[in-house]
């Protein structure tokens, strides 16, 4: 194949392979001599972040699925399993869940990129084609992927999904149950979805392939949208797009890892930490923030069918780009009405993912129908009107010519934007009645970058546990050998032993067929107080206790416009704790005259909808601590929590601990990449 | 890639670019250790792993039973005098993998062998109380052991292997 190379080795061995199969030259072509223009900003290095991305999201789900079985019954714990027991299972599950989320937010930085420069129009129209495969392909493997931990968001969005083919006449019902492969969401569909989950990222491999050579033929876009000309307009692609994307990776890097290490579930929802319940709908279901726009698109439209079509369609749109938008002048830079708009579609498109989260009601109804208009007006009347009317500013004659001139004030504009769209986002939440009441903030041990668990808490919290709690609540993913693990309550293998040895566990059958009881060993899990769950809801008035494993990560509350921002950066992530931590203290003996209160029920000031089945569990002087901590509900309430808090994340500390260690490595690795990019590109410039 | 820079000495270019390598380098290698010790046992495998009480007196003189620890099938044996004495005769340098009778057992507790019923050749499980030793014998390719677990007729290179086991009492041995 001629190309840019006329590389040939000089090792004998490599010259034989070379003859038969000319795959050095090829690479060499196309990844080290390879002509690219020498004025791509940052915006370009996205391509290569979404090359890792999706190696990473392949090597870390490929591990996964060596701990992972695609069955109704076992898919929940063996997720937890991997977290809790398998090694680094933690470390490899929060890559991957926040691998899929930065896999997302690149792919829309890098279309957003495209859109902006024209990087759709003649000669890339099949480029960007393959772009939009790409993009569903990623869409449809997200969504399989998040079925598979089998929560209850799993469960429910799946539900949702696969019902929108209903609305199709005639073959819709069909196709649904085609899907399903049952009269409901079940096990079958689980299964389906693993199998596709792992074969369609290679599919998405093969079609990323056909997009690279596309790009290749045609070569790369750049910010002045003028095509190289000559040998000056261009830079081999190694060692500066190759150094240069090192070190946007680099960054993207930190960004990635604050996910990881420090904010595992801030994208995520609490509601998934909750055991799949065919019998019980989450009050709001709610996609991953990735989908979230195209929600708003489909509950726009009132009616079903047309729903579906406008949500599809908002994607569809995309690959008609090269033929809406037929102006001449290909970056926007140089498009000053075009520029102004595209911004306006930024808004829109983030407001409507804001919509997205939000209950279909009220203002957010009337917002999201106007934004999924103007969303579509952009495309299909907007892009092709400007074609025709918009004067362009002239072009630079080269990119060598674009490169000596300078300019800030995109940095500036886009500044200006964000800060526009903040505060309409602000500005739009509306005051609603909280049907829940937001609990106030504790100060726990365990939170920020340094958080660590107190061990005379923890053990005063088992305590509480054991004593009060155990008689209706299990602790089913809690063996007793954990209690030994570092960074939990630190007790010896002896206390376990001794531990564990109080407790009856079922056994069996022996030889004879019998099942008997015998004292239990650090391998076991803390036993259910009951057999299952029918027997849970007959003691109980009818509602079953949860189990208190992953309480205090299934339970969250709204924090609502600013804050949400502001905890990225505090890193707080305690709702949980802190919802029930208040809940333990917020019985009232007298609820407020006009609240009417169910039979059977106890009034709660933070349980959503107040009326809660469980009897106040806490009384002072209840439990007697042996280090003298004051035998006090407000005391019992903090230790448990914290306690349940280990829990739910025995591995806290190993996380924080080694998050440190990767951003000190990371943010030497950034200034190293930095200072290298310089140098190398210092003779370009 | 080529780095323009003076054969004499090393430029501040050339540390800055080794040590951007060395760091990725460090960094990968770093990155790639999870992903390998994910693959190792994991904490559940490692605690059901852990050792087991076996309750010795139902089992008869000349009776055997086999247990399970680790996931590997494990050959208790109650010996009689006959199948001792006839362990203890052979001689220890005729064997192919020598070993004498007393390092294979416990002392004091001679009519108790512990032995992994795995042969060593390719990991069948062989019969006891067969072959013409009165011992093991390996369906699969034919090995023969010995009362005493050692081979002695057959390809298999080594004696069966003797788990860790310690008697808790003359009637209870902990294995693992």
């Amino acid at each position: 194949m001629s190309g840019p190379s006329d590389y040939q080795p000089s090792n004998p061995v490599l010259q034989w392979i070379e003859r038969r199969l000319p795959i050095l030259n090829f690479a060499h072509g196309s990844f080290v001599a390879y002509p690219t223009p020498r004025n791509l900003n940052y915006w370009w290095t996205f391509g290569a972040i979404l090359s890792f991305m999706l190696v990473m999201q392949i090597v870390t789900g490929v591990i996964l699925a060596m701990h992972y079985a695609p069955n109704a019954d076992l898919a929940f714990r063996n997720v937890e399993l991997i977290v809790r027991d398998v090694n680094y299972g933690w470390l490899l599950r929060n890559m991957h869940a926040a691998g899929a989320s930065m896999f997302f937010f690149a792919v829309y930085v890098h279309m957003f990129r495209g859109l902006y420069y024209g990087s759709y129009k003649e000669p890339r129209e099949v480029l960007w084609i393959l772009g939009v495969i790409i993009y569903l392909l990623m869409m449809a493997t997200g969504f399989m992927g998040y079925v598979l931990p089998w929560g209850q968001m799993s469960f429910w969005g799946a539900t949702v999904i696969t019902n929108l083919f209903s609305a199709f006449p005639w073959v819709g019902d069909s196709i649904v149950t085609l899907l399903w492969g049952g009269y409901s969401v079940g096990n079958p569909t689980l299964n389906r979805f693993f199998s596709l989950h792992y074969l369609l990222p290679f599919v998405i491999v093969g079609v990323v392939g056909l997009h690279v050579w596309a790009l290749h033929v045609a070569g790369q876009n750049n910010p002045a949208g003028v095509e190289p000309k000559t040998e000056k307009d261009t830079v081999p692609f190694t060692p500066h797009a190759t150094i240069k994307d090192m070190f946007g990776l680099s960054v993207f890097l930190i960004l990635y890892a604050w996910f990881i290490f420090y904010m595992p579930n801030y994208l995520g929802d609490a509601d998934n930490y909750i055991p799949a319940n065919p019998a019980q709908t989450p009050p709001h279901i709610v996609p991953e923030w990735y989908y979230l726009p195209f929600y708003a698109i489909l509950r726009s439209i009132p009616n079903k069918l047309a729903g579906v079509i406008a949500m599809f369609s908002a994607i569809l749109v995309l690959a008609f780009l090269p033929w809406l938008d037929t102006a001449k002048t290909r970056s926007s830079k140089y498009r000053p009405l075009a520029k102004q708009f595209f911004w306006i579609f930024v808004i829109v498109c983030i407001v409507l993912g804001y919509l997205g989260s939000k209950p279909p009601e009220g203002i957010y109804v009337i917002a999201g129908r106007i934004l999924t208009v103007c969303y579509f007006a952009y495309f299909l009347v907007l892009l092709p009107l400007l074609s025709r009317i918009e004067k362009p500013r002239p072009l630079p004659n080269s990119i060598a010519d674009d490169v000596l001139a300078k300019s800030g004030k995109a940095v500036a504009a886009m500044i200006a934007l964000v800060v526009a769209g903040g505060l309409l986002i602000g500005g739009m939440q509306n005051a609603r009645a909280e049907e829940q009441e937001a609990p106030p903030g504790n100060k726990w041990s365990f939170a920020g970058p340094f958080g660590k668990y107190d061990r005379g808490s923890l053990q005063r919290g088992l305590k509480v546990y054991k004593e009060v709690c155990s008689n209706c609540h299990a602790l089913s993913y809690i063996a007793f050998r954990n209690l030994a693990d570092p960074g939990g309550p630190g007790y010896s293998e002896a206390q376990v032993a001794a531990l564990a040895s109080e407790y009856k566990i079922k056994d069996g059958p022996n030889d004879q067929g019998d099942m008997f009881e015998r004292p239990g060993r650090a391998a076991d899990y803390f036993p259910s107080p009951f057999p299952n769950e029918q027997a849970a809801r007959a003691s109980n008035g009818g509602a079953a206790p949860p189990d208190l494993s992953l309480i205090t990560k299934a339970r969250s509350y709204e924090r609502g416009f600013p804050w949400f921002v502001f905890d990225f950066v505090t890193q707080y992530q305690e709702q949980g704790p802190d919802y029930v931590a208040a809940l333990l203290q917020g019985f009232q003996d007298n609820p407020p005259a006009d609240f009417k209160l169910p039979e059977g029920s106890y009034y709660n000031k933070y349980f959503p909808g107040h009326a809660i089945k469980m009897p106040k569990p806490l009384q002072d002087g209840q439990v007697t601590f042996d280090d003298g901590a004051p035998a006090t509900v407000a005391q019992y309430a903090k230790d448990v929590t914290s306690f349940l808090m280990w829990a739910a994340e025995p591995h806290m500390e190993a996380r924080k601990q080694l998050g440190f260690q990767v951003f000190v490595f990371l943010i030497i690795f950034v200034g190293l990449m930095y200072f290298t990019k310089k140098k190398v590109w210092a003779d370009a410039h | 890639m080529t780095i323009a820079s003076s054969a004499d000495h090393p430029t501040r270019r050339d540390f800055l670019f080794v040590a951007t390598g060395a760091a990725a380098a460090i960094g990968t290698v770093f990155t790639a250790w999870p992903f390998i010790s994910q693959m190792n046992p994991d904490a559940s495998t490692i605690a059901a792993g852990a050792p087991i009480e076996v309750d010795l007196s139902p089992i008869a003189d000349g009776q055997d039973i086999k247990v399970f620890w680790r996931g590997k099938p494990i050959y208790i044996m109650h010996r009689t005098k006959k199948q001792i004495e006839e362990a203890r005769a052979v001689p220890v340098d005729t064997l192919k993998d020598p070993a004498t009778d007393q390092s294979r057992v416990k002392e004091g507790h001679d009519q108790w062998l512990v032995v992994i019923g795995i042969c060593t050749h390719l990991g069948c499980i062989p019969i006891a109380y067969e072959g013409i030793y009165d011992g093991f014998f390996c369906p699969c390719h034919g090995s023969q052991y010995d009362t005493s677990g050692r081979i002695r007729q057959g390809p298999a290179p080594a004696n069966l292997a003797v788990p860790p086991y310690q008697f808790v009492s003359d009637t209870k041995i902990q294995i693992g």
